[in-house]
């Protein structure tokens, strides 16, 4: 039973997998040429220090993609290619593949974004939780508008409130980076300290604006299931306020809680491009960024791919936990 | 109708923050030259002053007249995409709810799978693909390839609810076609919520095409605001202390957004009024 739910949902991640790719694919075609064959041809005529690179590039490109050969056979040979985790060369760096600059990129964001958004997720579930606590401090009223009022701008904006404060007029904390220009990276205590410090400007506009989002939607929650017969009954049977509030009421709300968390990744994910790009974190955000500037199609394609299946993958690691968050759902695929 | 936006908090900020923007857009289109948010028709880096009281940009863009001139275009952006979005979406959602089976099935699997996909991402690809700068129409129509998709699944759900009610059972009973049960029974039930849709489509396509914008993907002809921040962000604007070029267009999409999401939340609490005891 159990067992045909992850299998399906595996099935699912797979599926997305595919429909990255087939986009990757399709997409930059939709415009009638050919826009990676363009560019190449471009930079080769261009010529320059990355030129011998190009011409093998444009030479193996024209060999795999040729136009002599069917659109569906382009296809497959893409297919195959990246199912090989072969991503191609990045045209603005050449001799560097696109895996390899992505691998470099992707802790970064794996750290920040893991942090600030499991951090952000659990202040703010239990934030909503006390919000909507009749028994909670009388001054956490005061709260809600605020939290309102930062849940509904994006990421960087605030980022460019913090950058401003915290780093230009304050002076406190690096604006840009993701270590300092000198430091060399080594798993020294100066080292990570430093690290750290250029990680509290781009972790704090995302953990600010996201704790308010995930208090608002706990404390609706909370409403609805503090209004459910059950509660009333609980109390009915007298039992401890506190006992209800945790082992009914939370125990409840956070189930469409943790739903929203699968849905909200992709969003909170585009916000975090945005951060890295306008802190310059060391990322998969600001690679993107830079791939756009540098016109690097390979890089940008391979940013978007391998973006996509990691997402796809954190989905289905999260469909697979919740069965055992809420028992109901094993039971109602079989 | 005061009284109830007395009770209705929200509805009423968001609307006074909407009525601010556009008196903005307003007065400014009939006071301010226009021709001044081009390059070049103020002195360089101005700090706000009685003349430029937005200050001007390293371009010599007068900033008033750049945010005069460019939210509504960015507002534009949001809302051809928006309605575009919420407008495909009603259909797919009308039709998947209404008539069940495997065309249900289909709808609500790309909805469900699309929305697990950044739409950010998608976005890039295409503006990306496409060469050449992009209109701000062009923008529009990219960022509602996907507007869609959000809706059709939040419809869809509010659709399916409806369906099994009593009158919808009357209508069918006494021979109403499908469509006409979804054009005059299901559809008028639901206007306040496709209104809070629609508001929040509005917001994440103008949510979208700031991000697009910000990475250097917008119309770079075009004064609109996240091509502003554009700017300040390729001339590092906040090392170098020019705090009043990202002064405004900061403001402006503040105002935008807490706008937007403000009535939204009131037009939620008017198509679900049971809401209104959490507020």
């Amino acid at each position: 039973m159990h067992a045909v739910y992850i299998v399906k949902r595996f099935g699912v991640f797979l599926l997305i997998v595919w429909i990255a790719a087939t986009l990757n694919f399709f997409l930059p075609r939709l415009s009638g040429e050919d826009p990676v064959r363009t560019k190449l041809l471009e930079e080769a005529s261009l010529g320059g220090y990355v030129h011998a690179g190009i011409d093998n590039m444009v030479r193996e490109y024209q060999q795999r993609f040729g136009l002599d050969k069917p659109l569906w056979r382009q296809y497959l040979t893409y297919l195959g290619q990246i199912s090989h985790g072969d991503l191609n060369y990045s045209i603005a760096n050449y001799p560097r593949t696109v895996v390899g600059m992505i691998t470099e990129a992707l802790p970064w964001t794996i750290g920040l974004l893991g942090v600030t958004t499991l951090f952000s997720f659990a202040a703010g579930t239990i934030l909503g939780a006390l919000l909507a606590w009749p028994r909670a401090p009388y001054w956490m009223r005061w709260l809600m508008p605020p939290l309102w009022a930062l849940h509904a701008i994006p990421f960087f904006l605030l980022g460019l409130v913090l950058s401003w404060l915290l780093a230009f007029k304050l002076q406190w904390l690096p604006i840009f980076g993701g270590y300092s220009a000198g430091a060399t990276p080594a798993l020294s205590w100066g080292f990570v300290f430093d690290v750290l410090r250029h990680a509290v400007l781009p972790a704090l506009s995302i953990v600010l604006v996201s704790v308010g989002g995930w208090a608002l939607a706990m404390r609706g929650m909370m409403i609805t299931t503090m209004g459910e017969d059950y509660i009333t009954f609980a109390e009915a049977k007298g039992l401890h306020s506190a006992t209800i509030f945790t082992r009914y009421c939370i125990r409840n709300a956070i189930l469409p809680q943790t739903t929203g968390l699968a849905l909200a990744l992709g969003q909170i994910l585009s916000g975090a491009v945005l951060v890295e790009a306008i802190f310059g974190y060391p990322g998969i955000g600001a690679l993107l960024f830079q791939a756009i500037e540098e016109n690097d199609f390979f890089l940008i394609q391979g940013i978007v791919f391998t973006v996509i299946v990691a997402l796809g993958f954190a989905t289905f690691v999260l469909d697979v936990i919740y069965p055992w968050l809420d028992p109901r759902i094993s039971y109602s695929q079989s | 109708m005061l009284r109830y936006l007395h009770r209705n908090v929200p509805l009423l900020v968001g609307l006074a923050l909407l009525g601010i923007l556009v008196a903005f857009m307003g007065i400014g289109a009939l006071t301010v030259d226009v021709g001044s948010a081009q390059p070049l028709s103020a002195p360089a880096l101005q700090s706000p002053s009685w003349d430029y009281p937005f200050g001007t940009d390293r371009q010599g863009r007068d900033l008033l007249a750049v945010m005069v001139a460019g939210t509504p275009l960015t507002l534009r952006i949001g809302f051809i995409a928006g309605f575009i979005g919420v407008g495909i979406g009603s259909v797919l959602a009308f039709t998947a709810a209404y008539y069940r089976g495997p065309i249900d099935t289909l709808i609500r699997s790309i909805a469900d799978i699309g929305l697990t996909i950044p739409q950010l991402l998608i976005l890039i690809i295409i503006a990306v693909s496409l060469k050449g700068s992009l209109t701000v129409n062009q923008m529009a129509i990219i960022i509602a390839a996907l507007a869609w998709l959000s809706p059709t699944r939040t419809i869809r759900a509010q659709v399916l609810s409806l369906r099994e009610r009593g009158y919808v059972e009357i209508a069918r009973l006494n021979g109403m076609s499908g469509p006409e049960i979804i054009l005059r029974e299901l559809m008028p039930n639901l206007l306040p919520y496709l209104a809070a849709t629609l508001v929040s489509s509005v917001s994440a396509a103008i949510l979208a095409s700031v991000g697009l914008e910000v990475l250097g993907l917008g119309p770079v002809e075009a004064p609109t605001l996240g091509m502003t921040l554009y700017w300040v962000n390729f001339n590092a604007a906040i090392i170098n202390g020019w705090w009043w070029w990202w002064t405004a267009p900061l403001v402006v999409i503040v105002v935008v957004f807490l706008g937007l999401f403000f009535l939204s939340v009131g037009l939620d609490e008017v198509a679900n009024p049971r809401l209104r005891r959490s507020a």
